[in-house]
This record gives structure tokens, sequence and C-alpha cells, in this order.
């Protein structure tokens, strides 16, 4: 029988979620990295017992770990655990992350435009997103903060910067969101090695088709009436974008405000945010099934951000957009004043879909019917930050 | 012999106990103890001082003989009490939140 493992970065620490194929009864490992913030953690598509995760602090900075047994043990590439030191300098360096500032590999800038307009230095904070390669276990890709993309191509021991992303001519003009100016989006596509898209907060969204060496932005359809040009080509707040696999370049999109959609690869966007009661949020996501069929959870405001009327709501669209409905069943409906940050949900490809998202209040819960009803796996983890989940033989 | 106390979650990183003791040449200063602790534990690059910069994290703090020697220059002699290994140098987390 097939298997789930839902892999859960929070405020202070890993857990490792797994249950088989019913998806009724759970165990639950953990926590992992205890006292950290997990930022992510994701599986590779190409070898689902090696995963990646984003461990960093406050105080010590940016880790990363690899595990190569599903999530049992965890070590950081390049220095295996219980492996006596070795002699002389450190053979990798899977936490640095150094901004390229070569001449040979584009025009990668040193400022970007800061909070007051001013012009800022890019410096490195942490890792929001990893994306393993469809193919390869050894690649993977990491989005971080300040904003850039890197890619390690040994299993996460050394990082290099695609510094096209930066150097293409729009980052003077990129600016933090409340929460950092970070690169927390990186989308793959199956059908094109050479095709993959990201988001920034708050500079917008970007695609590359040629495997990241140039990148252009695709905000074009986006309105942000907050910023000084509403239509500008970068400058928008958008949360996080979601694609179904099995239909490259139809993408959704929660931005600040506004559920977004494009049929061409990101080249237009139009909204769909349609009948939903606020269209403010932060996660989205699509059926693995059904690829118009999507989902995100409505946040009362940017001022406000936890659900509205005190009732945790997903809302599902089976049309593409524009009409929602809510789904309720198992969610409380009452007192409840909980977000789900922008990577904190995830769909697995069992049949029926099971959805799963996290929440500030450390809850994770979990449909086994695409949406039609919902129960916790746990509820009293640490506040969480991402949510993604694995479906195994 | 140096002596360094570590901040428990370094320990966990480095698979070692509170204290660890490095070998470290002349002269002994916080840069060269500092070299000496990461080729010893590769994976405290960076946790401690900046890759790139070499310069201290914001909150973490040095300490030997009841002093606060953050704010030494990293090529500063350390007290003779810590190069003679009777007194240890304490690398430790500011109280910064939770």
């Amino acid at each position: 029988m097939s298997k789930v493992r839902v892999l859960v970065g929070t405020r202070k620490g890993a857990f490792v979620l797994t249950a088989d194929g019913k998806r009724d009864k759970w165990e639950v490992s953990g926590p992992h990295f205890a006292g950290w913030e997990i930022y992510h953690v994701k599986g590779s598509p190409a070898d689902p017992d090696r995963l990646y995760a984003s461990q960093s602090s406050g105080w010590f900075g940016q880790i990363i770990q690899r595990s190569d047994d599903g999530g049992k043990t965890w070590h950081q590439p390049g220095t295996p655990p219980g492996e006596p030191p070795a002699p002389g300098p450190p053979k990798a360096a899977s936490n640095k992350f150094v901004y390229d500032a070569s001449d040979k590999t584009g025009k990668p800038l040193t400022t970007h435009q800061w909070y007051d307009g001013t012009q800022h230095p890019w410096e490195f904070k942490r890792v929001w997103h990893m994306e393993p390669s469809l193919a390869d276990p050894d690649m993977v890709y990491a989005g971080v903060e300040d904003a850039a993309i890197f890619r390690s191509t040994d299993g996460g021991e050394n990082w290099q910067e695609l510094s096209g992303l930066r150097g293409h001519g729009t980052g003077p003009k990129w600016q933090p969101g409340a929460g950092g100016m970070c690169l927390h989006t990186i989308i793959l596509d199956p059908s094109n090695p050479k095709r993959m898209w990201i988001a920034i907060s708050a500079a917008g969204a970007f695609r590359t088709d040629d495997g990241g060496g140039s990148w252009k932005p695709i905000n074009r359809g986006l309105y942000s009436k907050y910023i000084p040009n509403p239509t500008a080509e970068v400058g928008h707040c958008v949360h996080h974008v979601a694609m179904n696999p099995k239909r490259p370049g139809v993408l959704f999109m929660q931005k600040h405000w506004d559920v977004m959609r494009s049929d061409d690869a990101g080249d237009s966007w139009h909204k769909i945010s349609g009948n939903l009661p606020t269209d403010f949020g932060f996660v989205i996501d699509v059926h693995a099934h059904e690829p118009e069929t999507i989902y995100v959870v409505p946040i009362k405001s940017d001022a406000e951000h936890f659900v509205l009327d005190g009732k945790l709501r997903v809302f599902r669209s089976r049309t593409g957009g524009n009409e929602w409905e809510a789904l309720t069943n198992g969610l409380p409906q009452r007192d409840c004043y909980v977000n789900v940050l922008r990577d904190a949900m995830a769909v697995d490809s069992l049949d029926k879909c099971g959805i799963y998202f996290g929440t500030s209040g450390g809850q994770v819960y979990a449909s086994a019917d695409a949406g039609d009803s919902w129960a916790p796996i746990v509820r009293d983890l640490p506040a969480v930050l991402s949510v993604e989940v694995q479906t195994l033989p | 012999m140096i002596r360094v106390i570590l901040p428990q979650h370094l320990r966990t990183l480095a698979h070692a106990g509170s204290e660890v003791q490095l070998e470290v040449e002349s002269p002994v200063t916080q840069r060269s103890v500092l070299d000496a602790l990461e080729a010893r534990y590769p994976m405290l690059r960076g946790t401690i001082r900046d890759q790139v910069t070499l310069e201290r994290r914001p909150f973490l703090r040095f300490f030997a003989c009841e002093e606060d020697l953050s704010h030494e220059p990293p090529d500063a002699l350390l007290p003779d009490s810590v190069v003679s290994g009777s007194e240890p140098l304490l690398i430790i987390g500011a109280i910064a939140g939770g």
C-alpha cells in the first residue's frame, strides 16, 4: 500500500509525519534540529529518501541538513554524522552562500532598494525554500533572503548563485516585504528542464527559459495599489505560486491581495478572486489530478494576519478560480485566529488527493478526500513555517 | 591546550561535549582559536563568525576570566590563563528573544 510522508518545518524544529494510504493513523517523529527555525524541508522526486532541510537561527546563521534515509538520520553535507573530525581545512562549506560578484557570470548587483528608498547592499540571511531537481538527487536549488537563487550539484555541499536573476536589470528596484526580501517560491518545469519560475517578496515573479542563465520579470496583469506604479514591471508582493506538474505553464498565484492565474507561463495574469470573502493570503496549491481545482486559505487582511471571523476555512475552486466554496468539515469554526504561511500547504498524489496545511498555532491538518473533510494530524507543534508531502510506494 | 566552551546548539552540531580542547600555536588570539576550532569542527564554519568577512555573528559573545572580550580585536592576545588552559574561552549566545 502507498504511504505518505509529511515534512513539517516549524519555528523550533522539524517534524516528519507518516501514514499509510488511508491517511488516518499517523506516526510523528521529531523534533529534529530542536530549537532551530526550519524554514523548509523537501524531498527529492528522483530519490524519495533524499531530503533537504533549511535550518537557521538568529544566533548561529544558516545550516543545510541532508538526510539520505527518509529523515531517520541527518547530516550537514560534507560532514557525515559520527565521523571523526578530519584534520586540515574543511572539505565543504554547505552553509556558505556567497553572492556572485564576478564579471564573467552576468552583472551581479551590489545594492537593492531599502525601505526608505535608498540603496542597500545585498546581505545573505537565510534559505527560505529548497527545491530538489526532478531528475538528480544531488542537484538542489535554494531560494534565499536577500533574494537570490543558488544551486548545488553535489548534494548540498557547495552552492553557486545563478546570478543572472539579480543581474538582469531591475534588481535596484527590488525591496523587502515585511518578512524580508526573500525568494520563497521555485517551480521546475517537468516538460522543459531549461524552464523554471521563481517569486520574490516584494519584487514579483520571474522566469528563466535557459536553465537559470537569464531571467525576465513576468508580472503583466498584476495590480498592486500600494506601490507607486500599480502596474510596474517589478515591485509586486507575490506571496506564493503553484502549478500542477501535469499541466506546465498554467500558474496560480496568491499575491499580497488578489488571487491570480496565468495560462501562458506567466506572460500575463488575470484575477480569479471571484467570490472569496477576502483575497489576502499566503498559500495556494493545485489538486494533483484535477488541474482546475485549486485551494487557498483567505486571511483577513495585511494588517490582521489571521483567518476571517474566527473560522478556519480552506476555499476550493473546481473551475480554475472565480467560483469558490468554503471547506469547513473538521476545521474550527469559532475562536480561531491562526495564519497559514506561504509554504505551509501541500498535496499528495494519491487517489483521492490528500491536502495538508499547517498553521501558526502549530496544527497540521490533513484531508484524505480533496478537502471535503479534515482532521488534525498534530495540534500542538511550534508555529508551522512549511509543509511538504511525499507520496511513497 | 586551549579550552573552549560551546553553547548548546553548537555542541549538537559539532557532536561535541560542552568543552572542547584545542592545540593552538602562539600567538593565541580569538582568530587563531576560532581557526583551530573550525578546522577541527568544519560544521561550525559560519555559525560563530561570518563565512566571508569572519566577523563575529551579532548575537554571540566571547567571555574569559569574567571579562567580555567580544569587542577586542580578533588578533589581540587572549589572557594568560586562557593560554595556559586554567580558564576556558566561553562562546555564549546573547540573551535575545526566544
